[in-house]
């Protein structure tokens, strides 16, 4: 599923990244402990958190994470777009929360890592 | 044969995974999209948000050659009073603030040992602690 059709399917809200929603994801993750999405070894992921904050965007860096999805209505700052936009990311805010999120794009196709 | 040094402040978490950036920057040039590449950088990014998160200050002094990737991580700050319960999954001594940065689960050890070829840890109540990270390239 390309970036952009998660967007419609969570009324979600692109923040940085409008260039790069062609990506292909197949694979979904939720978490806000940072240490658990360290761990991931796969690709075409999308995150979905509630931990707004520098660390998330460094943490999808450090695991090659293209897209992170930020749920609970959190919003992103300015650092946080920043960086994002260094690593070539796609930042979605989504006013619904984690698990709604992940039950909708689970629905649509978008598979757990397990 | 490449070589280089980063320092790290503790406390200071807008930089925490600075060093792991650049040096995962270095490497995307150096040997490409290697597995070892995303290892390496995980392993040294859970350090960084240790000497953050319980050091004072730090150093990450990284050395690359054509078969490993050596990372010294090296802290002035409190040490492990018992590296083994450490070691332990889900043991942590982090404060709240550092859980609020979405990290002091008792997981970052267990991510750089797994992340890694070798992984060893000298530490000194009181004095600090030297976090060695070792991944080959075969």
């Amino acid at each position: 599923m390309k970036i952009k059709e998660i967007v419609n399917i969570i009324d979600g809200k692109v923040i940085t990244g409008n260039c790069f929603q062609e990506q292909e994801i197949s694979k979904g993750f939720a978490s806000d402990l940072m240490s658990d999405v360290l761990t991931i070894d796969s690709e075409e992921i999308v995150l979905i958190t509630g931990l707004a904050n520098l660390q998330a965007i460094r943490t999808a860096e450090m695991s090659d994470i293209a897209c992170i999805i930020f749920a609970r209505n959190k919003k992103v700052t300015p650092e946080m777009i920043e960086l994002a936009k260094e690593n070539n990311m796609v930042i979605i805010e989504c006013p619904s929360s984690v698990f709604k999120t992940a039950g909708e794009l689970y629905k649509a196709g978008i598979q757990p890592l397990f | 044969m490449m070589h280089f040094e980063f320092d790290i402040e503790g406390g200071d978490f807008t930089r925490a995974g600075f060093a792991s950036s650049q040096l995962k920057r270095a490497l995307k040039q150096l040997v490409g999209n290697h597995k070892v590449t995303k290892r390496i950088v995980v392993a040294l990014y859970e350090a960084e948000v240790n000497v953050v998160a319980h050091a004072y200050k730090g150093k990450v002094i990284a050395d690359i050659d054509t078969e490993r990737i050596t990372i010294l991580v090296t802290d002035e700050g409190p040490g492990i009073e018992d590296i083994e319960l450490a070691m332990q999954s889900g043991y942590s001594t982090a404060s709240e603030q550092v859980r609020e940065m979405g990290f002091g689960a008792g997981m970052g050890l267990m991510n750089m040992k797994n992340n890694t070829d070798k992984l060893e840890i000298n530490s000194e109540v009181g004095k600090g602690t030297d976090v060695k990270l070792v991944c080959y390239l075969k």
